[in-house]
């Protein structure tokens, strides 16, 4: 498929990035010269060959269910840029009609 | 004091416990070295001269009560992707500026029983994405060798460090080459473990399936003593591996006899140095003369694994990246709406290389290009790690070159990301298949620039591996620590 300006601005809107004009244009022309680099894996037959998620096979890990010390509310909201008491404060997500 | 450039971490443990220096004194000549040669080399985002002093004290402290152990009071640079509590970790973005994480990595805390000295943090490629530094959003870290050129990336910043000997060791990481290329160009040891060897837990995620944590160092031996304390199982990363450790100092020294040498015929590519060529053929003559043989190989699926890995490993970072919105840690720029103060932040936050990178991996991931792309790669990475398997049955390691050509100049390939991408071309196909690597110097090009060989094991062997490094390092006799930072 032949990438326009449409598509990278589609594909920044679903990875959450709002891109500068100039670097829509970049991006429309870098990416359609690594699609077509990457287009060659067609190339190759892989009918019936399984995909690799991880080079080194395991099984779920699981472990028992106890209480272990971990870093807390305070320590997980020490780095936020907006707290309230115990909770990470964001801008609204839901508009409530008044 | 700087004789100690030239000295292994064992024998400068020697000395310390011999109480010829102290770890204040070691740490001390370190610090001095980087407010004299930093400057230039642009190796570290952060000196935490603080922490180095307390922790050196405090190992004295220990050595003083009869304390002993293979790293006590050594000074180490950290690649600035690994969690420390207390210590401002940004993975070189604008996005983490000012993180101070909460707790401390497995190999953090594996260095801190050691009881080691932080002396600092080292620059790299933001979020480890690039291979020169130049995506760092601080500084572009020199190679020690020629100033004028990067030092490779993304660990650049630790490859500098040691190569110019701001550092005793340091800690990296490598998703598709990020401690070997810059090793290698930098004239350092640098490891990438078998995956699974060294716990993951702590480092902030590029590409979970590739991405592995290894020393670079200046010599073989001390890439040892630091593999000995980092690597092992850990419960807290689910991908690490239950296999006890073997002392990896026990291979150093061992004869190579017998041992079988792959050599594939696709990793003498056109475009290539002629001085990489030569040093790496001047290599293999060393492994026959100490009685190892030579074996051809092929890795047929080689072509492919630039465009393999560029799917896989952008879109893993476009769904371990969607954790920076402006909510938890680091920057938020605010906006209309939730979605326009995430768009916002990530605007502002991530540099060019991160968003290019983002919007590939977000692409190939989405509804409808999935298959031809994202799976499509999963089935070559399967073929590519079947070459190796194949490889394998006739020879004990594999010895390539470690890049193509020796170090490039700033601002050379930075604007092209495809040829970028592939100056990489022999270190990925290792972490598609989950490999154990090497980079060793091996020689100079006709500018005086390092050139690294790479040696690559069956999983779990990197003792092998070190063998026969030390083995390349002890014949070449390669010059380490540029005279220029001799002083």
């Amino acid at each position: 498929m032949k990438i326009t300006k449409d598509v990278v601005e589609y594909v920044a809107h679903l990875g959450r990035l709002e891109l500068e004009p100039d670097e829509v244009e970049l991006y429309t022309t870098q990416l359609g010269r690594i699609l077509d680099y990457v287009d060659a894996l067609n190339k190759l037959d892989t009918e019936g060959i399984e995909p690799t998620s991880h080079a080194v096979p395991f099984d779920s890990v699981m472990r028992e269910d106890e209480v272990r010390d971990s870093i807390g509310i305070d320590g997980s909201l020490r780095n936020a840029p907006e707290r309230k008491e115990t909770f990470f404060k964001v801008p609204p997500i839901i508009e409530v009609e008044e | 004091m700087e004789r100690i450039l030239d000295m292994t971490i064992q024998e400068v443990r020697g000395l310390l416990r011999e109480k010829e220096i102290s770890s204040v004194e070691l740490t001390g000549f370190y610090l001095e070295r980087i407010k004299k040669h930093d400057g230039s080399l642009l190796a570290y985002l952060r000196v935490t001269e603080e922490e180095a002093l307390e922790m050196a004290r405090n190992a004295d402290l220990r050595m003083g009560q009869g304390e002993d152990g293979p790293l006590l009071g050594i000074p180490f640079g950290i690649k600035d992707i690994f969690c420390t509590k207390g210590i401002e970790t940004t993975c070189a973005s604008r996005i983490l500026e000012g993180f101070i994480p909460p707790y401390d990595a497995t190999v953090i805390k594996k260095l801190k029983n050691c009881s080691f000295v932080h002396l600092g943090r080292l620059n790299m490629d933001e979020f480890a994405m690039g291979s020169s530094t130049e995506n760092s959003a601080f500084q572009t870290t020199k190679n020690p060798w020629d100033l004028s050129r990067i030092p490779g990336g993304s660990s650049g910043g630790s490859a500098s460090a040691v190569a110019g000997g701001l550092c005793a060791a340091a800690l990296g990481t490598d998703t598709g080459g990020s401690i070997r290329q810059p090793a290698g160009l930098c004239g350092a040891v640098g490891m990438k473990p078998t995956y699974g060897r060294v716990s993951r837990y702590g480092l902030i995620a590029f590409a979970s399936s590739l991405d592995q944590i290894g020393p670079l160092t200046r010599n073989v031996s001390d890439c040892a003593v630091v593999m000995n304390a980092i690597a092992g199982y850990d419960p807290m990363d689910s991908t690490s591996i239950p296999q006890p450790v073997p002392d990896y100092t026990e291979f150093l020294g061992r004869d190579i006899k017998g041992m079988k040498i792959g050599i594939p015929r696709e990793y003498f590519i056109e475009g290539m140095d002629e001085d990489v060529k030569k040093a790496v053929k001047e290599s293999l003559a060393v492994f026959e003369h100490q009685g190892a043989s030579l074996v051809d190989i092929s890795l047929p699926h080689t072509e492919y694994a630039v465009a393999t890995y560029y799917v896989i490993c952008t879109a893993e970072a476009s769904s371990n990246l969607a954790r920076y919105d402006g909510v938890k840690y680091g920057l938020r720029v605010d906006g209309k709406d939730i979605i326009d103060m995430y768009k916002k932040t990530r605007l502002k936050g991530f540099g060019k290389e991160v968003k290019r990178r983002i919007i590939l991996g977000t692409y190939v991931l989405s509804s409808g290009y999935y298959d031809a792309y994202y799976r499509k790669a999963g089935k070559v990475r399967t073929l590519m790690r079947r070459d190796f398997d194949e490889a394998f049955k006739v020879c004990d390691i594999i010895a390539t070159a470690v890049s193509p050509t020796t170090a490039f100049k700033a601002g050379e390939k930075v604007d092209d990301p495809l040829t970028m991408y592939l100056s990489d071309i022999f270190t990925i196909p290792v972490n598609l298949a989950g490999l154990p690597a090497l980079s060793v110097p091996c020689g100079f090009d006709g500018n005086g620039l390092p050139i690294g060989l790479q040696i690559i094991g069956r999983p779990l062997d990197e003792g092998r591996i070190m063998q026969a490094a030390y083995v390349i390092e002890k014949e070449r006799a390669v010059k380490k620590i540029p005279d220029t930072l001799r002083s």
